[in-house]
């Protein structure tokens, strides 16, 4: 009962608190919850090549299968999404590589689904050609268009390409290269060794993902799961910024997330300007998108104009992993302050604005032949807050071991006091 | 004399006893409730999230207590993010179920950011786990350090604010890569938030701007000096110690040592009285 009664006093408290500290998970989903006007827009690139013919999938073949598949994520799509269908090696019969190799077509444009027509276009294809799959990357990527949000491909195939040159996996490097965000989620039906491979690599490439589907459930469940991602995950894009190779002429960045490129041992540079009484903020993520040898690092640091390190952030790791991420905080003491005054206010009076430059270098090694161009993605988040002062309260105490030890020694000087009392007294009368 | 002096230790060891009993079981209350608290059971009434982010800008918010229930990929990196207080201490708990038929033995991680992506350490836990060829499902665990209400910002000290998790493999035979798994998250949270005003407040949480930058063609001249400060603040609440500051629990304490003082001097006074009569 008395449990009871103090854990429920503890739960008020902890209600309280977090009624007090409420700005922080708020502050965190308005962030995320702003009205972006684009809706999600996702493209869906099914192969419809010879090899779908093949009856492996719970004994149905592969293009029957993908075609129910598509007919349930066209069913329970949700109304804002916006989805196209591109199929490749669907139409040409013939046997001259270089025309099947063209072969790629968007049988439903990307917009507001009519979702009758989209399933009777996916439910008269017939498994054909070849799998020209990185010009089909190449005309998804144009068919989404370019917009402020993430758009994802979605590609289903159960064979490599077969019409590299372009290669798929260079393809989908260079459209994720151009600037706007182009995640490519990868399916693979029923797929051998080759097949995986590309499609990793393609995934990789984008920041996508890559799935084995061995069964129509596995095929449909995790369709209907990347549509929905498509809605749930899509936010405005990073701006792009070219970080530069020193820091006078670095770009000057104000709060918000950035995206650049940075290749093997290359130094990029940013300023950032920082008030008295403000603390500067920065993270930096940089993605492995292509094969690199085991170990890597990343390290962000932060200078004074005059090139001191204020602070740096660093972080490395070793094997499989999508991005390493380091981070900082740095606020100006108050020696740095008067410094900067001294040196950059030609007026004494006015508070001067520290200009803080932030050098991105990375610890990554190319395995042989890895592409060196373009660099590596790297996310630049940079926020600038009020500074929070050291504490400096007085030498108290608090707590109730605190309250015990004072009232034991008040306790114990009482009865001293009292013993020495009756002691003198006693000796008084006795004198 | 000496039976006396036998009366009055015993009356005291008595007195002694008694106070910090009584004390004790005062302390001993308040932290009985907080420490019933740490069983890694989702809240009553929380919602299932079925979704996970796959990078840190789209990591899908969780809050402490809310089971997490997702299907994903072997190979996918899974990303939510939950929001953290001062005082506070957070256990994730993650089990893997993992596809029959697969080739070799797998290395999971569950690895936690803060809001600088600065990674966090794990104080207890099996933080990457490996699960043989022939296990079923795979159980990752991580208790992070408490988090404080104020740090230096050179130093690494976890603080208030968003903070990431990402799970995945970091080892696996490449044939097993794309399997299907399902995925059992918890993040549970102890602690009772208890931190002083003294001990420093952070100004603004680690919560990381989402919104796209914008680059800056000149450097911004110093915004003027906040004028608040002038003239006559007859506002009290910056003068009034709140509650549970040490200037609150010290002066409780010095009253409390003064009526044990007065105590202790009149147990030894009765009995001098007693002796009088």
């Amino acid at each position: 009962m008395i449990n009871k009664r103090w854990s429920s006093a503890v739960l008020l408290g902890l209600l309280a608190a977090t009624t007090l500290a409420g700005p922080v998970p708020a502050s965190a989903d308005d962030d995320r919850a702003e009205p972006i006007a684009e809706p999600p827009r996702v493209q869906l690139v099914l192969d419809v090549s010879g090899s779908m013919r093949a009856t492996d999938i719970d004994g149905r073949s592969r293009i029957s299968v993908a075609q129910q598949a598509f007919g349930e994520v066209v069913d329970a799509l949700p109304d804002e999404t916006q989805l196209g269908i591109r199929v490749l090696g669907a139409t040409y019969r013939g046997k001259d590589k270089q025309q099947g190799c063209l072969d790629t077509q968007q049988i439903v444009p990307v917009g507001p689904v009519d979702r009758e027509a989209a399933k009777a276009a996916v439910a008269t294809l017939r498994p054909t050609g070849f799998t020209p799959v990185g010009l089909a990357l190449r005309e998804a990527a144009k068919d989404l268009g370019t917009g402020s949000t993430a758009r994802r491909i979605v590609l289903i195939t159960d064979g490599e390409d077969t019409c590299a040159p372009p290669d798929p996996c260079q393809v989908a490097r260079e459209l994720a290269a151009q600037g706007t965000t182009l995640v490519v989620d990868t399916l693979g039906l029923a797929p051998d060794e080759k097949v995986r491979k590309q499609l990793l690599c393609i995934a990789a490439a984008t920041g996508g993902t890559y799935t084995a589907a061995n069964s129509a459930n596995d095929l449909t469940d995790r369709l209907k799961q990347l549509v929905d991602r498509a809605r749930d995950t899509y936010a405005t894009t990073p701006a792009k910024v070219d970080g530069t190779e020193a820091c006078p002429d670095a770009p000057l960045l104000a709060p918000g997330v950035y995206t650049d490129r940075e290749s093997f041992s290359e130094h990029r540079w940013y300023r950032v300007p920082v008030r008295p009484g403000q603390e500067l903020r920065a993270s930096v993520s940089m993605a492995l998108d292509r094969p690199v040898n085991l170990d890597y690092g990343v390290l962000l640091r932060a200078t004074a104009a005059d090139g001191r390190e204020l602070v740096r952030g660093v972080d490395a790791g070793s094997g499989r992993i999508d991005v390493i991420s380091a981070g900082l905080r740095w606020s100006a003491g108050a020696d740095d302050e008067t410094d900067e005054r001294d040196a950059d206010a030609p007026t004494p009076t006015a508070p001067a604005v520290t200009t803080v430059c932030l050098v991105v270098s990375n610890m990554f090694a190319p395995q042989p032949g890895t592409a060196k161009n373009p660099g590596m993605p790297v996310e630049l988040t940079v926020d600038v807050v009020a500074a929070s002062p050291t504490p400096d309260g007085p030498d108290l105490g608090r707590g109730w071991v605190l309250l015990l030890l004072l009232t034991v020694a008040g306790l114990l000087t009482g009865l001293v006091a009292g013993w020495l009392t009756r002691w003198w007294v006693a000796t008084w009368r006795e004198n | 004399m000496r039976t006396h002096s036998a009366t009055l230790t015993a009356r005291l060891a008595a007195g002694l006893a008694l106070a910090p009993a009584a004390l004790l079981a005062g302390v001993a209350l308040a932290p009985a409730a907080a420490l019933a608290a740490p069983t890694p059971i989702p809240s009553p009434g929380a919602v299932t999230v079925t979704k996970a982010g796959t990078s840190f800008l789209s990591a899908t918010p969780v809050a402490a207590g809310q089971p997490v229930r997702v299907g994903a990929s072997t190979g996918e990196y899974l990303y939510w993010s939950f929001p953290a207080a001062a005082g506070e201490t957070h256990e994730i708990n993650a089990t893997v179920s993992l596809a029959a038929n697969r080739s070799g033995r797998s290395t999971w991680a569950v690895e936690v950011f803060d809001g600088l992506r600065r990674r966090q350490a794990c104080t207890a836990g099996a933080q990457t786990p490996t699960a043989d060829a022939s296990a079923s499902t795979v159980a990752i665990g991580c208790t992070l350090r408490r988090v404080r209400p104020w740090a230096e910002p050179w130093s690494a000290d976890p603080l208030p604010g968003t903070y990431y998790v990402r799970l995945t493999v970091v080892d696996v035979p490449e044939p097993d890569l794309g399997l299907p798994i399902d995925v059992d998250l918890l993040i549970s949270t102890t602690g009772d938030a208890d931190t002083s005003p003294e001990d420093g407040k952070l100004e603004a949480p680690l919560v990381p701007p989402a919104n796209a930058g914008t680059v800056l063609d000149a450097v911004p001249t110093a915004a003027p000096e906040d004028s608040d400060d002038d003239g006559w603040n007859l506002d009290l609440t910056g003068w009034l110690p709140e509650a549970g500051s040490r200037w609150v629990w010290t002066t409780a304490g010095g009253m409390l040592a003064a009526v044990a003082g007065v105590v202790g001097f009149a147990l030894t006074r009765r009995s001098a009285r007693r002796v009088v009569r």
